[in-house]
């Protein structure tokens, strides 16, 4: 027996999931009408691997005349798609999530080439997320009278509707599953940074059949997404991303028809109190801020720890985050994958730089920062206080503030204070205790010993300045009926 | 440390009584069974892949404790199971020895001369195993005809029903007395039976309780019961080990048996310790494998890795 | 061979038509058959005439099946259902034959009802996880606790299933049952049991666990009193049973209090409401305190 062998550490070989299940054409087309189509003007932008820097394809860059397009395309589709039994309308939907299902693997290493993110990540939950969700909104089709609106609830009819690109086929399904069960047709503008996952969703839409003029995607920057919101024939405007451009949204819209809803910004509470299950607290905690890079709206990025056990839970916590393996999205033991661009990596920079210049106290443990790509170590700050930039603005990066609190009554406060309303977290192993703090968040969604969980079925939105309107569940039917 | 004495460490006030003894391991904090079944699913997709699964495969050979417990266990089976354990592949020599073989105490002298000179210890399931429901001196003269056959190490139960019964206390002197028992040559495992115990709360307290009271290593279960060794109570232990060197000082093992049958399992368990308890752990003095055919499919394995081709049981031994 | 071989029509192979229990196809223990013909009287099978044993042996496989089956996501049984509808659009032309000979229809109206019942498996996939958004909630009691209802399962439901339609009214009664986590021994439809027993055929490869659904054929009032009598099981379906029989079954089932759906006119082919999902459907409401008021200075 090799003693020096099974003396040496357990090092992970690389395992790499196999790049070869996907198959990235060189450039691709508006999808309008059914078909996919150069941009008017001949237009186009790069995508890139985010870890890598690699040029991935080159899509179109829909202007304001190609936005026009997909809308009449969108409009001439509704007629009869609205009019189809609700039964038909289901069985669509229920198509395209059982070729969701049998594409997964395709679909999860396409999103982690064009956003960064792990493959575990993509494989574990975006895809069958994405799944679920067309498969939860494709059984409400027929089922609208059910569903507390009362009878025969009408769709709205063109759905415009703006995606962000930390989850980007997830904030797809997000949007389009709702709006075809209830009758509607969309235009659907993926994020600059993640065209793809959209573009391939196009093609599963020819798989599954579904009539030409339903689904449009047209590709752009922030342009191409303000042209559509203001188009005057869209009715209804879905939107996921920043705060800041959720205002000049809603703006635009004002004195129009249009119904509006809104996911945006956060700066989610982690609670964690004194009988909290600290090892369990400590993976949430984790997966509040470092899941996606920590790129989630409803991250848990200021963590709120009780006073009397900060030292424990922090040992724990950075002896937990020196374990975790950042490098090749691909590699199926990745933990922490590539920031999505350069542009949000110097975001993410400037504001760990102004936690540093305010005073707060910078952790990371030791990680090898690859070559090429957007890259930033997980980064913890404590002697954080409401008072520093940290602890207000969205980072939306691997970066986490620690404060604390003394009493339920100060970690509700200190929650509380923010002009977001998204989520937040409580750890502790009293019931009572959870509920009640809990009836005292301010935030749409409000996770007790868990974290970053999503379904189908349970509506997702935030309070404030987060946004308005519910995702998921029945509740998530309204923003698309005419009720 | 000691082994005449209750351990001399920083805890010793917590086994005063029976009531500071509770007040402790009801303070240890809780476990949130989702979380923790979620992490330890989560390590399970980690995806151990050619020179690492060369790796993982020796280690986890070196790591068996290559068991039979049987009511019809023979001299000839056992002379079987030590042949196996020092060589555990006739056709490969380069395959490392298993940790040990383990067996019930009248066995224990038929084990030794099986695997004299090979550096393969010999357990043995001692203290009325599997139930444990026995009279003190009846376990302890369990404990001292194993010691006395020469095991190398002894496989207690603790008994469950003081423990459900809240009577932390005796479960903590029993073990005490046997680890006394065991004297200075014989390491002790304590068992849990974390099938019986239960709750994921109840095996955290047991695993502190063990460890006070002077466990070399604390073992999920006897092989007995429906549940036996999971990856998450697996996972709950190696929290527990760890935390509790971090306080004391002492480092203590951990066993998982029962239930772990392929080399894909084990390499799942393998990665629970390292990313848990970590590296210091990932050695037969501080981690085994209570199995039996695991160890054969470990070979399978380890042959694949060698030839490139799938094998088959006929290429391996029967025991 | 020959070469004055002449060409002769093939013999085809027959079906030997077998109970449904636990997953298994076995013949009734009482090794009896009755024969099956269709609309015109001519023979089509010989079917197993269960007793009141396969009855109880059902059930015992019902029971079994309950724990993992109510156990499972809403979202996993949804998926499973869906999978009926699945494998059933691809023997479509198998259940078209039995369906008209069963029912006497043109190949035409055989084809509607086959292709309702397929859609109809689709409409209660897609209840799984909606049911308890429609009829639980939160209830906001007057005082500091969280108070949320949700529906549960029965347990074991017997179902027999409707004389005349012997596959849509088969699937409108079993589907609803199955949805929402009960487990099944469903009585085929006495006449024309056939398409019942070759549903089986398509549950077995559908995902569905041994033991959710059970079926068994033979004399409808035969196999429906042990059921209805049955003390260990939750719940019964009337769909199949005359006004005599249906009272007598009622009767029995009040020994141990099923819940027992009446029979009652019921055009299969409409589209259907939650009646029979909510029918065998128990609703738990969970109280927990949540902070105090705060009258004596602290909430929490």
């Amino acid at each position: 027996m090799d003693m020096e062998m099974l003396s040496s550490a357990f090092e992970y070989a690389p395992a790499p999931e196999s790049r070869s299940v996907v198959d990235i054409a060189p450039s691709y087309g508006l999808f309008i009408d059914g078909e996919f189509t150069e941009a008017s003007g001949g237009k186009v932008f790069k995508t890139v691997s985010p870890s890598t820097e690699e040029v991935l394809s080159e899509v179109a860059e829909a202007s304001e005349e190609d936005v026009d397009r997909a809308v009449r395309a969108a409009r001439k589709a509704f007629g009869k798609w609205s009019a189809l039994p609700g039964s038909e309308r289901a069985k669509y939907l229920f198509r395209i999530a059982r070729i969701v299902q049998e594409r997964s693997r395709e679909l999860a290493v396409l999103e982690t080439l064009d956003n960064g993110k792990p493959i575990k990540e993509t494989r574990d939950a975006d895809l069958p997320l994405v799944a679920a969700h067309f498969f939860y909104y494709a059984g409400w089709a027929d089922k609208l009278d059910h569903a507390g609106f009362g009878a025969n609830p009408r769709p709205l009819g063109v759905a415009g509707q703006v995606i962000p690109w930390n989850f980007p086929l997830l904030m797809l399904a997000w949007k389009i599953a709702p709006a075809l069960a209830t009758g509607n047709t969309v235009v659907l503008k993926p994020a600059e940074t993640t065209p793809l996952s959209a573009l391939f969703f196009a093609d599963i839409c020819r798989q599954a059949g579904l009539p030409k003029g339903v689904v449009n995607i047209v590709t752009g920057d922030g342009r191409t997404g303000a042209a559509l919101v203001a188009h005057p024939d869209v009715d209804k405007v879905a939107f996921t991303g920043s705060t800041a451009v959720g205002k000049a949204i809603a703006r635009t819209v004002a004195g129009t028809r249009k119904k509006l809803t809104l996911e945006l910004g956060g700066k989610g509470a982690n609670i964690v109190f004194d009988d909290a299950p600290i090892d369990q607290a400590v993976e949430g905690i984790v997966n509040g801020i470092f899941f996606n890079q920590g790129q989630v709206c409803c991250a848990g990025s200021r963590l709120l720890v009780q006073e009397s056990i900060q030292d424990e839970l922090l040992d724990s916590l950075k002896r937990r985050l020196s374990t975790l393996r950042l490098g090749d999205p691909l590699d199926k033991n990745t933990d922490i994958g590539a920031i999505n661009s350069a542009e949000q990596l110097a975001r993410i920079t400037a504001l760990a730089e102004a936690g540093e210049a305010e005073g707060a106290e910078r952790w990371s443990p030791s990680c090898e920062l690859p070559g090429a790509g957007y890259w930033f170590a997980p980064t913890l700050f404590t002697n954080v206080t409401q008072a520093h930039t940290i602890a207000r603005e969205e980072i939306f990066g691997p970066v986490l503030s620690v404060l604390t609190f003394r009493t339920p009554d100060e970690a509700v406060a200190k929650a509380n204070n923010t002009q977001y309303g998204l989520s937040a977290g409580i750890w502790s192993e009293k019931g009572s205790r959870i509920l009640a703090v809990a009836g005292k968040l301010r935030a749409g969604v409000v996770w007790s010993n868990t974290f970053n969980k999503f379904d189908p079925t349970s509506p997702f939105g935030g309070y404030k300045e987060s946004g308005f309107g519910r995702e998921g569940g029945r509740h998530g039917l309204e923003a698309y009926l005419d009720v | 440390m000691p082994t005449t004495a209750p351990p001399a460490h920083a805890l010793t006030d917590v086994t005063a009584s029976d009531s500071t003894l509770r007040r402790f391991l009801h303070g240890l904090p809780g476990v949130d069974a989702v979380g923790l079944e979620a992490r330890a699913a989560s390590l399970g997709t980690r995806s151990i892949k050619t020179t690492a699964k060369a790796y993982a495969i020796d280690l986890a050979i070196s790591m068996v404790d290559l068991t039979t417990l049987e009511g019809a266990d023979t001299p000839g089976k056992v002379r079987a199971l030590g042949a196996k354990a020092v060589h555990p592949d006739p056709t490969d020599r380069t395959t490392p020895a298993t940790a040990a073989v383990c067996v019930y105490p009248d066995m224990v002298a038929v084990a030794k001369e099986a695997v004299a000179g090979s550096g393969v210890k010999v357990a043995s399931v001692a203290t009325a195993f599997p139930a444990g429901r026995a009279a003190l001196d009846v376990k302890l003269a369990d404990v001292r005809d194993a010691v006395a056959a020469g095991a190398d190490e002894i496989d207690m139960v603790i008994d469950r029903g003081a423990f459900l019964a809240g009577k932390y206390l005796k479960v903590y002197d029993e073990i005490v007395a046997v680890r006394e028992t065991c004297g200075t040559n014989a390491r002790l495992k304590v068992i849990f039976e974390t099938g019986e115990l239960s709750t994921y709360d109840n095996i955290r307290r047991a695993s502190w309780l063990g460890m006070l009271a002077g466990a070399d290593f604390i073992k999920t279960s006897t092989g007995k019961v429906a549940v036996n060794a999971t990856p998450a109570n697996t996972l709950l232990m190696l929290e527990a080990v760890r935390d509790f060197r971090a306080r004391t000082g002492v480092q203590v093992g951990v066993k998982p048996a029962g239930g772990i049958r392929t080399s894909k399992d084990a390499v799942k368990f393998l990665v629970l310790v390292n990313e848990t308890a970590g590296a210091d752990w990932l050695d037969n003095h501080w981690f085994r494998f209570g199995a039996s055919s695991l160890l054969n499919d470990l070979l399978m394995q380890r042959q694949k890795l060698a030839t490139g081709r799938y094998s088959g049981p006929d290429y391996v031994t029967v025991d | 061979m020959s070469e004055k071989t002449e060409k002769t029509e093939r013999l085809s192979v027959f079906k030997t038509y077998k109970l449904y229990v636990g997953g298994k196809f076995p013949r009734s223990e009482s090794g009896r058959v009755y024969e099956v013909t269709d609309a015109k009287g001519n023979w089509l099978a010989n079917a197993p005439l269960s007793s009141r044993k396969d009855a109880r042996d059902a059930v015992v496989a019902a029971r079994k099946a309950f724990g993992a089956w109510s156990g499972a996501t809403a979202y996993n049984r949804g998926q499973v259902l869906y999978r009926v509808a699945e494998m059933l659009e691809g023997r479509r032309e198998q259940f078209v034959r039995e369906v008209a000979e069963a029912e006497g229809l043109s190949k035409s109206r055989a084809a509607a009802v086959v292709d309702a019942a397929v859609d109809r498996w689709v409409w209660y996939a897609g209840w799984t996880d909606k049911i308890a958004q429609v009829v639980g909630g939160a209830n906001p009691v007057a005082g500091p606790f969280f108070n949320l209802s949700s529906p549960e399962p029965t347990g074991v439901v017997a179902v027999l299933a409707p004389q005349e339609s012997s596959f849509l009214g088969l699937v409108s009664v079993l589907a609803p049952v199955i949805a929402t986590g009960n487990t099944a021994v469903v009585v085929a439809s006495e006449k024309s049991p056939l398409p019942a027993l070759s549903l089986a055929e398509v549950l077995a490869t559908s995902d569905v666990p041994g033991g959710v659904v059970n079926i068994l054929s033979g004399r409808t009032a035969e196999i429906a009193a042990p059921l209805a009598a049955h003390q260990d099981v939750n719940a019964i379906d009337l769909a199949g049973a005359d006004e005599a029989l249906a009272k007598e079954l009622e009767i029995a089932a009040a020994d141990n209090l099923k819940r027992v759906l009446r029979p009652q006119a019921v055009d299969y082919s409409g589209t259907p409401g939650t009646d029979r999902l909510t029918a065998f459907l128990e609703t738990k409401t969970v109280w927990h305190t949540t902070g105090a008021l705060g009258a004596a200075g602290s909430s929490y």
